[in-house]
């Protein structure tokens, strides 16, 4: 599955980054510790956080994640979308918490 | 090959780039992309740690045949326990510093997890050095 097909199962906002909408997605992984993110998340995973700042795009271009999706109508802030840009990190959000985007994600990858 | 990457004290924004540049340079010389995300987990952490904790440093990176050597030197304030600096989940990162989800106390494991080698060494009010090797496998 790619990107671009979970934005619209799950009804996602494209914040930026939209040169990686075609990544293909491995697994996902939630968590708002940045070092465990860094120490465990896996390449092509997507990552769910309510982190909105910088390092967020920073690691996951360091980590080569598919894209991040923000929780809870969370937004970027202002100063990312060029980095996400530039490194095709898509950055989306979502409405919903955590838990219910992780099952959700979880059920779609794994079904 | 010798790369020196400065990293400023409490710039959050700029954390990470030494990482992205040297991970950039460990791809133009055909590093096994397994081994440069080992490298890079352990750049990123030494280099964080030093925006985080320290009064700024820098990052020595050098490439030789056989293996990568990162050594990051901070101009302190030093760390007075290194064993308890080394548990996970120890740490004493501000509240600010926390809220951006820094601060679990990971940041050093990880390193250990992904280096060959790991030393420190540090002096209280004068700073902390890290020495980071990554073995490079013969090519072919
Ligand atoms: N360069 C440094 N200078 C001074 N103290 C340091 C330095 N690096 C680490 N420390 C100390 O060691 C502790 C543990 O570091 P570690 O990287 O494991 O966790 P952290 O930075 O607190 O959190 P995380 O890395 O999970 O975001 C830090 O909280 C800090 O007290
Ligand atoms: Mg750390």
């Amino acid at each position: 599955m790619q990107v671009q097909d979970i934005i619209k199962i799950l009804n996602l906002e494209v914040f930026g980054g939209s040169g990686g909408l075609n990544r293909e997605i491995s697994g996902g992984y939630t968590s708002d510790l940045l070092s465990d993110v860094m120490g465990h998340a896996e390449c092509g995973n997507i990552w769910i956080t309510l982190q909105t700042h910088k390092n967020v795009i920073a690691i996951a271009s360091l980590k080569e994640l598919a894209a991040v999706i923000l929780i809870k109508g969370n937004i970027p802030d202002a100063d990312i979308l060029e980095h996400a840009e530039n490194e095709g990190i898509p950055v989306l959000g979502s409405k919903e918490e955590a838990f219910e985007l992780t099952g959700k994600l979880f059920n779609l990858l794994t079904r | 090959m010798r790369f020196e990457y400065n990293i400023e004290a409490g710039n959050f924004s700029k954390a990470g780039d030494a990482s992205s540049s040297f991970k950039k340079i460990l791809k133009q010389l055909n590093v096994d992309p397994q081994i440069i995300k080992r490298i890079v987990v352990s750049l990123y952490e030494g280099e964080v740690n030093i925006v985080a904790h320290a009064n700024g440093g820098k990052a020595i990176c050098e490439v030789d045949t056989n293996l990568v050597r990162i050594h990051l030197v901070d101009v302190g304030p030093g760390i007075p326990d290194i064993n308890k600096a080394m548990q996970a989940g120890y740490s004493t990162a501000s509240a600010r510093v926390r809220e951006m989800g820094f601060g679990a106390g990971m940041g050093l494991q990880n390193i250990k997890n992904n280096a060959d080698i790991l030393n420190i060494q540090s002096e209280v009010g004068v700073g902390t050095e890290l020495e980071i090797i990554v073995n490079l496998p013969k090519a072919g």
